[in-house]
């Protein structure tokens, strides 16, 4: 389904092994909205071509994180980007988002086609898009086996038709690290597995860094190299199985996994060896 | 500005014989698109309230120009209305209030203090002009400042236009995309706090917002694209224009209502044709 040796516009690396040399490094990254600590203490370290499963309650600051990542919302602490050719700075060159949802209402005429012309070209939309720049979306929907809706209107689609859309836009050109944030919204299962499915093949195709975050906690723990729990600031980062059977997620949740219930592939990309736990950072909720 | 006039007294219309009537006809071809272009994004934004607090700013930007003796307030409008554009960024995104009861607050201070500040003395009557506009009485001096307004704001519109649309989309995505999200919030909103202040003294403050909303409002009922859309709006918005000119002449009527009417008929058709 995917087609790897498809050319971004810019700034292609097509290798299918981990680099090994880029990554991104949160050190006691922390954010205050209001006056308030939304989250705190966050130590992680995300190598490319690792999947990072992001899981937590809700309220647990999950799509805050990732906001302030991109640099929308203010931080502090540290957020080191260090890329390929061990060239450390504080921003990354290259940055996908997939965001839960766009502000769009039933009318809007936004199409498929202008999400990627408004953001791959100058030329302002109303004066109409380049059939290069057409054909670059297509190809990189197609990618992800979206390429029929180009010219469909982005109310008109199903969530889990944006959810491609906006992954392959997040692919367009390819990033080192790539953010994700699920719909809430459940998808059908088919839909989930295919996205999780092409997501997965994303982080060896492109060798990108992928933090994931998830609702769907056993579909995560699948596909995951490693999984992280937040709430607030990290409590537990490790391997998905030893994540999922800690007691700290039936705190979390108000429910917990037994053996059986994960059926854990091996992690593909990265072993991880350690598994660091927390106590949680001011009463559970 | 003379092969114009000339142009148009040849056409066989009563009103095309008037110079007053030729100003105006100018004028609408300016406004109307300029209103157009900018309302599509307030729409995309969801910023109709915003803009409609911005046209009702006028009221203090021209009291403050009556308090300081000023003999034409459109500095003091266009001022206020940037400062205001400002305070209610900075206040949307302290998260305080509500961001449409914030909008509701300071709409209702600003027109208070303007009615309190125009009606010392009992001379508000004087100020109605700004209320209901006049487009009639548009000066030839006046069109050359309106057409320069419209070049720069058309400027801004093509080298800015994707950026103001993406961060309307959403403003995370925006960010990873490299765009200064808060820079641009702030000078869209800017740009309609002045657009709508110089516009007021010849729409009126009442149905200033009506044109920047509809004409885009009418468009996406029907349009496939973002391109449809500006267009469609502009096309919109420049037929409303001349219908309403030309209409509120026989009428007798205010011509920015008029023009309000109509486009409202044309939102009214739009509802119709579009299906689902």
């Amino acid at each position: 389904m995917l087609n790897m040796n498809q050319n971004p516009v810019t700034g292609s690396r097509m290798s299918v092994r981990s680099c090994g040399e880029c990554c991104t490094r949160l050190v006691d990254f922390g954010v205050t909205l209001r006056g308030e600590p939304v989250l705190e203490r966050i130590n992680l370290h995300m190598h490319c071509g690792e999947l990072t499963a992001l899981i937590g309650p809700n309220g647990a600051g999950k799509t805050t994180l990732l906001r302030a990542m991109v640099g929308e919302l203010p931080h502090h602490g540290k957020l080191r980007f260090i890329h390929h050719g061990n060239v450390e700075s504080s921003t990354p060159l290259r940055i996908g988002y997939v965001p839960q949802k766009l502000d769009l209402d039933r009318t809007s005429p936004t199409t498929v086609s202008d999400l990627f012309a408004g953001t791959l070209s100058q030329r302002p939309l109303w004066f109409g898009t380049h059939k290069a720049v057409r054909q670059v979306a297509r190809d990189k929907l197609e990618s992800v086996g979206a390429g029929a809706l180009l010219d469909r209107r982005l109310s008109e689609i199903s969530v889990g038709q944006l959810q491609r859309v906006l992954l392959a836009l997040a692919l367009t050109p390819v990033p080192e690290l790539l953010l994700l944030d699920e719909p809430v919204a459940a998808l059908d299962q088919g839909g989930m597995d295919l996205f999780y499915q092409t997501v997965s093949e994303m982080r060896t195709a492109y060798d990108l860094s992928i933090l994931l975050v998830s609702h769907d906690l056993a579909a995560a723990a699948q596909f995951a190299d490693r999984m992280i729990l937040l709430n607030r600031t990290v409590l537990c980062d490790g391997a998905p199985r030893e994540v999922l059977l800690n007691p700290l997620i039936r705190q979390a949740f108000g429910f917990g996994f037994t053996e059986t219930e994960i059926a854990v592939r091996r992690p593909a990309a990265t072993e991880l060896q350690h598994e660091q736990c927390a106590l949680p950072v001011g009463g559970t909720p | 500005m003379t092969g114009w006039h000339l142009w148009l007294a040849h056409l066989p219309f009563e009103w095309a014989q008037y110079d007053f009537m030729h100003n105006a006809l100018l004028a609408v071809l300016l406004v109307s698109p300029l209103l157009a272009v900018l309302g599509c994004l307030v729409v995309n934004n969801q910023m109709a309230f915003f803009s409609e607090a911005m046209g009702h700013s006028a009221l203090t930007g021209l009291a403050l120009g009556a308090l300081l003796g000023l003999a034409d307030p459109t500095v003091t409008i266009v001022g206020f209305a940037v400062i205001l554009a400002i305070g209610m960024v900075v206040m949307r995104r302290s998260g305080a209030v509500p961001a449409d009861t914030g909008i509701a607050l300071v709409m209702a201070f600003v027109v208070a203090l303007g009615v309190v500040l125009l009606s010392r003395g009992g001379g508000f009557a004087k100020y109605s002009r700004y209320l209901i506009g006049d487009l009639l009485t548009i000066t030839p001096h006046e069109l050359a400042a309106l057409a320069l307004l419209v070049v720069a704001v058309l400027g801004v519109w093509v080298v800015l236009f994707n950026a103001f649309f993406f961060v309307s989309l959403n403003r995370s995505l925006a960010a990873s995309r490299g765009l200064p999200t808060a820079v641009l919030e702030m000078t869209f909103s800017v740009l309609v706090g002045v657009v709508v202040a110089v516009c007021i003294p010849w729409v009126g403050l009442l149905v200033i917002n009506s044109l920047l909303i509809l004409p885009a409002a009418t468009s996406r009922n029907l349009a496939r694209n973002t391109r449809h859309y500006v267009l469609g709006a502009v096309g919109v918005s420049l037929v409303s224009g001349l219908l309403g000119l030309i209409s509120s002449y026989y009428w007798n009527t205010a011509t920015g209502a008029t023009i309000v009417l109509w486009a409202c008929g044309f939102f009214a058709l739009s509802l119709v044709l579009r299906r689902r």
